[in-house]
């Protein structure tokens, strides 16, 4: 895991993909924070927490696009799945790559944090909730991201894939709301990945809203080795 | 040791691999001879577990491939049909990558380099691999194979896109290794698996069609006995001397080569070296001969050669 995991990262790097992920995500972080925090003159940073939301919708695919598909694509991935590795650890070495790059990228905001400190009293604790809230929508949203570069030899469609379903994901609440009956309805928004996201905002830390991202992690990741166990076997 | 039992697979309803049985002991370099599309590197991408088999067995050193497959590719060095590299890594790079993979134990920088010595890619090892030529992206591939010293070597079609300098040197290196290692290799090339192989099996439609040591193969498709003769002399005198030969099943004028010089194409019954015979003609009658080859055999040629035996016996046996 730990040679994938190092590989991934560098290439990360040597692609350009974590210069534009950062630059972008920088980009809209600090609009956002200065927009809903340092405009207002507030030490609160929910506003921008919020929005950071639909940002990483559009910037997780691609982090997670190459992963898979650039292999199948250069035939790199007989190297990988005909070496002494399980697949498991394959899949999480470049998991855990793009969920590393995420964390650069959101840790800026104790920055910003470090920032407003100097002109108020901060509420860290606060603080320290939403990244983890907008940490564990990252590992989430990176899982089915990977998932989705398994199915594809395109990095297009991959990138495209993976933006349209962390779109369905994001619009679960608005589905839900025209919804009739009244099961599906709350069986809906209890699978609602923004509001379970808002609540952290407004300060709320709900130790089921961390069970549910963590679970989706963990079940796109167990979906991602199938994929390539059903492979093997057809 | 390599044993291969009753492997089978199927994609959907075509057999790629179809019943392959045979065993490589320890030392043997073992060669995979077959025209494109005849399940060479289906078997070896199920020997090395990239893909599972529909039915059978492969066993590495005792080790299932299916049942253990972490423990048995621990034992292969592969080398795919295109070699898994990563183009955006320098040689360096990549081959600590796989060192990394592999979980190699031998100490690293000895180790990477003893390999890049064998491999010759000592010179390109910190230039991306994007960049390097076919030939260079093949030694690498092969480079990759070595790391971690594997007992067993699994090369497919390892000197394509290489220059012939180059095919010479890795055929060397894969008999130097063959000293030590168990190895397969595959080929569309006959003069290539004669030239490295101990023994040879002969793949066709998913089917072992010979399994032979190259010795025995090279007598089987021996082919002294059709030949491509210039003789300077009348072409009409020179047919008719040549259809007087005993044992001669055929005889064609080819082009005119030189002016008033022809080429003849002369097929004498199987077993039978016509060389010394057309040799006594010429010089009986003055003529000379400008060129004396023995032509080529083309795999088809081969299978038809090996399968034959079977065919005329079955033509037979349906008869009766």
């Amino acid at each position: 895991m730990g040679a994938i995991y190092r590989r991934e990262i560098g290439a990360f790097f040597s692609s350009g993909i974590a210069y534009v992920f950062l630059a972008v995500f920088y980009v809209f972080a600090g609009y956002f924070f200065s927009i809903n925090t340092l405009a207002v003159g507030t030490t609160n940073m929910s506003g921008m927490f919020a929005n950071l939301f639909l940002i990483i919708i559009f910037l997780i695919p691609i982090l997670t696009m190459r992963l898979f598909s650039e292999e199948k694509k250069q035939k790199t991935e007989q190297g990988l799945l005909t070496a002494p590795v399980s697949l498991t650890s394959i899949v999480l070495g470049k998991y855990f790559a793009a969920l590393t790059l995420f964390t650069i990228g959101i840790s800026v905001v104790f920055v910003y944090g470090f920032i407003l400190s100097l002109f108020g009293s901060v509420a860290w604790l606060t603080l320290v909730s939403n990244f983890l809230a907008l940490f564990l929508l990252g590992a989430a949203f990176s899982a089915v991201g990977v998932f989705i570069s398994s199915l594809t030899e395109n990095q297009v469609i991959a990138a495209v894939g993976g933006f349209v379903c962390l779109m369905m994901l994001y619009m679960i609440d608005v589905i839900a709301s025209s919804v009739n009956v009244t099961w599906l309805q709350n069986f809906l928004y209890d699978m609602s990945f923004y509001s379970r996201y808002y609540e952290f905002t407004c300060g709320i830390f709900n130790l089921s809203s961390v069970l549910f991202y963590l679970s989706t992690a963990v079940l796109f990741n167990f979906f991602t080795v199938r994929v390539f166990e059903k492979r093997r076997w057809s | 040791m390599i044993e291969v039992r009753n492997l089978t697979k199927h994609y959907g309803d075509k057999k790629a691999v179809n019943d392959i049985s045979f065993t490589v002991e320890d030392g043997q370099i073992l060669g995979f001879l077959g025209p494109n599309g005849a399940g060479k590197s289906t078997t070896m991408n199920m020997l090395t577990g990239y893909i599972s088999s529909t039915s059978g067995q492969a066993l590495i050193n005792g080790v299932d491939v299916l049942e253990d497959p972490i423990k048995a590719k621990a034992q292969i060095g592969y080398l795919p049909e295109i070699p898994p590299l990563y183009l955006d890594m320098t040689v360096k790079a990549y081959l600590n990558f796989v060192y990394d993979l592999k979980k190699c134990k031998l100490p690293r920088r000895s180790h990477l380099k003893d390999v890049c010595t064998l491999c010759k890619i000592k010179d390109v090892e910190n230039r991306l691999i994007k960049n390097l030529s076919k030939g260079y992206k093949q030694r690498v591939g092969l480079a990759q194979a070595l790391i971690n010293n594997p007992p067993v070597l699994i090369l497919d079609e390892p000197t394509v896109g290489l220059d012939p300098k180059q095919i010479i040197d890795i055929r060397t290196l894969i008999k130097r290794l063959g000293k030590n290692h168990t190895v397969i290799l595959s080929s569309h090339i006959l003069s290539e698996i004669q030239a490295v192989c101990d023994r040879v099996i002969i793949i066709n439609k998913g089917v072992v069609a010979a399994d032979d040591t190259a010795a025995n193969l090279s007598n089987k498709v021996t082919t002294d006995h059709r030949v491509i003769v210039r003789i300077d002399g009348p072409k009409a005198e020179v047919l008719q001397k040549i259809r007087e030969l005993d044992n001669i099943k055929y005889v064609r004028a080819d082009m005119e080569r030189e002016a008033g010089i022809y080429e003849y194409e002369i097929e004498a019954e199987p077993g039978v070296d016509i060389r010394r015979e057309i040799n006594r003609i010429v010089r009986e009658n003055g003529w000379n001969i400008l060129l004396l080859r023995t032509m080529e055999m083309t795999l088809e040629d081969i299978f038809l050669k090996i399968t034959m035996g079977e065919t005329i016996i079955n033509e037979k046996e349906a008869n009766a």
